[in-house]
């Protein structure tokens, strides 16, 4: 398979860089010696996850997963837990049986895919069944996205359109696969939402970029919504304006929603499911179009990044297709059960009314309000640094600046074999100790530069890391101007 | 240059599907389980059957057929899982000192708990602890960085094979009998298998001359052997190679430069070890001169078997020796797109890889369950290959390792012209009929390969002691029965 090609920015080689003198700087400090850099820690700002810089997992999740760990605890907690805990672990027991490090069945738990199936159903207005034969638990979103286009994928002459910028699972994986990414780009100017009108022409120049490979046509489109890096949340319109051209190029429709609970701006930018407005369209569309929608534990507020839990729901798939699936899915045995354990935990959270129901709303609420705070702070500080430009976030997890970067810059890039916002982000971390990601790694118009950042550190830390990206900014200006 | 519209705009179907796909086999979990799930949704529904319950022998899950986890693992886990419960009182009166000293030493070494994501190759404490084990177990160093934790074994072995395989042109030997993944992922990454007969007549042994002739005429049809699955002990057949097999294999793979896949995660369910021990192919070639020392092999484990069997977990390792860097580099880069292992399973194995030291508290509880289920395995071995030896026309060799037994069957021409007439294996005609008649869920020879002409199943001997003797008579009043129908 085509690995050399392959790249995935998001854990690049600047990470690497990164860990090693992490490592340097924690071993100067224990020898009581300065740390060796301008900096006494590296905060990394590169990846989408929110434990690793302080987001505590859900309390209520957690203490049922204990018991789930060591069902003998049952007894021994009773006077620790609260009563919704013990039953909601008791429940999940009498499914798994005791000894339940078994695999199942390889979509997953049945009792999971129907609480998935209730949360789907009540998300999107009760108005649209969901089937749990549609749906198949996974080991984090990627494992259930990479199923799906190991089905789809037959080589070169399969084009899928993947957003410009995205998150670099789609042209790894593409890669991978030797299939032909077809890029169709989000504008920065207006909010990093889609122009549908520009679709059409991106079929048809992919369409004649490639007439020379032998039964070449664009097969299926990639959504992000709410959108990595970009952090744009797709309006109604724009998601039905979405489905009905796939509907009419018969495209698979693959809807990325793994950020669907961070929306900031619920009032002027809601989440709208893929599937919600699909159904609500109506017609041949709802009943053709080949939809393929993802969702993760790894996000939200539940950010159990390392269980590696998700799920995906398949609309309209034919039946023999989907049997392939399950076939394919089923050489792996099954997704990890407190994966599927964690799905379950984060679909059917404790109801009003119940005994940890407080406890957890305050954390579930303290952890959005503390991300919402924390995206303002983070876009603020960098719309006030020189050349610098970033949208208002009304979801996910990222802000994608973008950066006017002198061309000394870039030609002291170029001068050691660098892209110019990768040198950036190089001379950050070496400079500012902070992790960010080139905007290379995601892809961007030409002649464009950003980098991603996560705004996930604590907020007290977070105006350290605004400082710190804010004076090396500054001097990596005068260097170069 | 073509208009748009003039391409046929097409839907995904069967037509259009990755072809790779559809040659995906993978009958452990076959049609013939998920009938045999379907009718136990029937059973809770009411229906009647000629059997009172199911006993589902097709895969290597003990927990599913009633094994009890490890004490001390899942109360190490549970800590793990709530860091919150190590300060707290009743725990302390319950568990014992040690097992919460393990939790707090574990959850020092992942800052700010559990639920990141961590290093893509797993987190070095235990990778640390992983070489530990490996340089106990063989008595040779071992480099934590040659070790990737994996979401099971099954992940480790796919990331080779997809390192190694370019085109159809490249092909992979895998043995006959094999257990189905190996089959599944060649043709899913669009190399080819090439088949190797293991002989069973002496015992499933491995002939390296049969290696040999193989290799040679893949080559004359202008192919590339590029890897070599080995599995040890042997699933589904159950041998265990001697030192001296696992010597010439590699001898030839070095001589050849065929990348060694080693799947060792039955390595822990080693039945004689007097007479039939556990060697690994790291310690052997490790033994061997200087020369070999290049050999490029990978060696897998998995928390799924042995005694600890938290198949669920999805928790494993593989150790990579002898590639270059770049090759290390690019293997890095291709599992961090899913960024890492789960770390459930990753702290699974740590559990596996260090259990409780001699002198500690949960010491001998753990010693003894791990006995208890050792020699349970072991009886159930010796009880169901002696059934099996005495039914008319079954034929099962001696069961050393692993958790199966794969008797071959001579069926009457009868059955075979019925088979036949149904389109289907004739060993899968007898597996379906073991479903429906007996309630026992086996996996037909045909999903595992076997020489044209012989006809085998694979079942497990995992249902708890007071089951199997109950599977056993079921199975002899099937099997009596099914051959009186065809006589």
């Amino acid at each position: 398979m085509h690995v050399k090609a392959l790249e995935y920015a998001v854990r690049g080689p600047i990470v690497v860089r990164a860990v090693e003198m992490e490592k340097e700087i924690k071993a100067n400090l224990a020898a009581g010696k300065p740390s060796g850099y301008d900096f006494d820690d590296i905060i990394y700002c590169n990846v989408g996850n929110p434990q690793q810089l302080g987001q505590t997992p859900i309390t209520f999740s957690r203490q049922v997963q204990s018991i789930l760990g060591n069902p003998q605890l049952l007894s021994v907690v009773k006077d620790t837990y609260k009563p919704d805990v013990l039953e909601r672990a008791s429940a999940m027991l009498k499914h798994t049986k005791e000894t339940n490090g078994a695999y199942t069945q390889s979509p997953g738990f049945d009792f999971v895919r129907e609480s998935v199936a209730e949360y789907i159903q009540k998300r999107d207005g009760g108005k649209y069944p969901c089937d749990i034969k549609n749906l198949f638990l996974s080991d984090g979103a990627s494992k259930g996205i990479q199923a799906c286009f190991t089905l789809l994928v037959r080589g070169a002459q399969d084009g899928v359109m993947i957003p410009i910028p995205q998150y670099p699972l789609y042209t790894a994986t593409l890669t991978q696969y030797n299939a032909t990414a077809v890029p169709y780009y989000l504008e920065e100017s207006k909010g990093w939402g889609l122009d549908i009108a520009t679709l059409g022409d991106v079929i048809a120049k992919a369409n004649k970029d490639n007439a020379a490979t032998p039964g070449f046509s664009v097969r299926a489109m990639v959504v992000i919504n709410p959108g990595n890096p970009t952090g744009a949340v797709l309006s109604y319109d724009n998601i039905k304006e979405i489905i009905q051209f796939a509907h009419r190029n018969k495209l698979v429709l693959f809807a990325d929603e793994v950020y669907q609970e961070n929306i900031y701006d619920k009032e002027n930018a809601p989440f709208h499911s893929f599937r919600k407005v699909m159904y609500d369209i109506g017609g041949d569309v709802a009943k053709e179009t080949i939809l393929c929608s993802f969702h993760s534990i790894s996000k939200g507020m539940t950010g159990e990044c390392g269980l590696r839990g998700g799920y995906m729901e398949l609309l309209n798939w034919p039946a023999d297709l989907q049997a392939q699936l399950y076939k394919l899915v089923s050489v792996g045995l099954c997704p990890n059960v407190f994966g599927q354990w964690g799905v379950d935990l984060m679909v059917k959270p404790p109801a009003p009314g119940q005994a940890s129901y407080e406890e957890w709303n305050q954390q579930y609420q303290g952890h959005y309000e503390s991300l919402k705070r924390k995206a303002g702070m983070v876009v603020e500080a960098l719309n006030k640094m020189k050349g610098v430009t970033c949208n208002a976030v009304q979801g996910a997890m990222y802000v994608f600046p973008s950066i006017t970067l002198p061309p000394k810059a870039v030609a002291a890039a170029e001068a050691v074999g660098k892209k110019a916002d990768a040198f950036y982000c190089t001379k950050c971390l070496e400079r500012a100790g902070i992790v960010i990601v080139p905007g290379s790694g995601f892809g961007q118009k030409e002649g464009t530069w950003h980098f991603r950042c996560t705004f996930l550190p604590a907020e007290g830390d977070i105006a350290k890391v605004t400082e710190r990206l804010a004076k090396f900014h500054d001097g990596f200006m005068k260097e170069y101007e | 240059m073509l208009a748009r519209n003039s391409r046929r705009l097409a839907w995904l179907t069967m037509n259009n599907v990755n072809e790779a796909v559809k040659k995906v086999e993978y009958a452990v979990r076959g049609p013939l389980v998920v009938k045999a799930y379907e009718m136990s949704k029937q059973m809770e529904e009411g229906k009647k059957f000629p059997f009172t319950e199911l006993v589902f022998s097709n895969i290597g899950d003990p927990q599913n057929r009633g094994q009890k986890p490890l004490t001390y693992n899942r109360q190490v886990l549970s800590l793990l899982m709530n860091p919150q419960l190590v300060s707290n009182s009743a725990i302390s009166n319950i568990y014992p000192s040690d097992v919460i000293d393990r939790a707090q030493l574990m959850l020092r070494y992942t800052t700010n708990g559990n639920g990141q994501y961590t290093q893509s190759a797993g987190m070095p404490f235990i990778r640390e602890n992983v070489a530990d084990f490996i340089r106990a177990r063989d008595g040779y160093d071992c480099d934590p960085n040659d070790i990737y934790l994996t979401d099971g074994a099954s992940i480790g072995i796919k990331a080779i094979l997809e390192l190694l395989i370019r085109g159809p042109n490249d092909g992979i030997l895998v043995p006959v009998p094999t257990y189905p993944l190996y089959t599944a992922v060649i043709p899913e990454f669009g190399g080819t298998s090439v088949l190797y007969q293991l002989d069973e007549e002496n015992g499933w042994s491995l002939d390296v001359g049969a290696l040999r002739k193989n290799v040679q005429e893949f080559k004359k049809n202008g192919g590339e052997v590029r890897g070599l699955v080995v599995i040890n002990p042997n699933n589904p057949t159950g041998t265990v190679l001697t030192k001296e097999n696992i010597e010439e294999i590699i001898k030839f793979c070095h001589e050849e430069e065929i990348v060694i896949l080693a799947d060792e995660v039955y390595q822990e369910n080693c039945y004689f070890p007097e007479q039939f021990p556990f060697h690994s192919f790291k310690k052997v070639l490790r033994s061997m001169g200087e020369k070999y020392q290049n050999t490029q092999l990978a060696s897998f484990h998995s928390t799924s078997k042995g005694i600890m069997a938290e198949c669920g977990m999805r928790g494993g390792y593989m150790e990579v020796l002898g590639f270059d860097q770049d090759i290390v580099q690019t293997l890095y880069k291709l599992r961090s797109i899913f960024l890492c292992p789960n770390v459930v399973g990753q702290l699974c194995v740590d559990l596996m890889v260090k259990s409780p030291p001699m002198g500690s508290q949960s010491y001998s509880m753990y010693r003894k369950e791990y006995h208890d289920v050792y020699e349970s395995l072991k009886r159930r071995s010796i009880r169901l290959v002696k059934t099996l030896n005495k039914l008319e026309g079954v034929s099962c060799q001696p069961v050393n390792g692993a958790m199966y037994c794969f008797p071959q069957i001579t069926l009457p021409p009868k059955a075979i012209a019925k088979a036949q007439e149904l389109g289907m294996q004739p060993d899968a005609l007898y597996a379906l009929r073991a479903l429906e008649q007996a309630g026992l869920v086996v996996v037909p020879g045909s999903g595992f390969g076997q020489k044209p002409g012989t006809w085998h199943f694979r079942t497990t001997f995992l249902p708890q002691e007071d089951e199997i003797e109950g599977m056993c008579t079921s199975l002899k009043k099937f099997h009596d029965g099914f051959m009186a129908e065809f006589a």
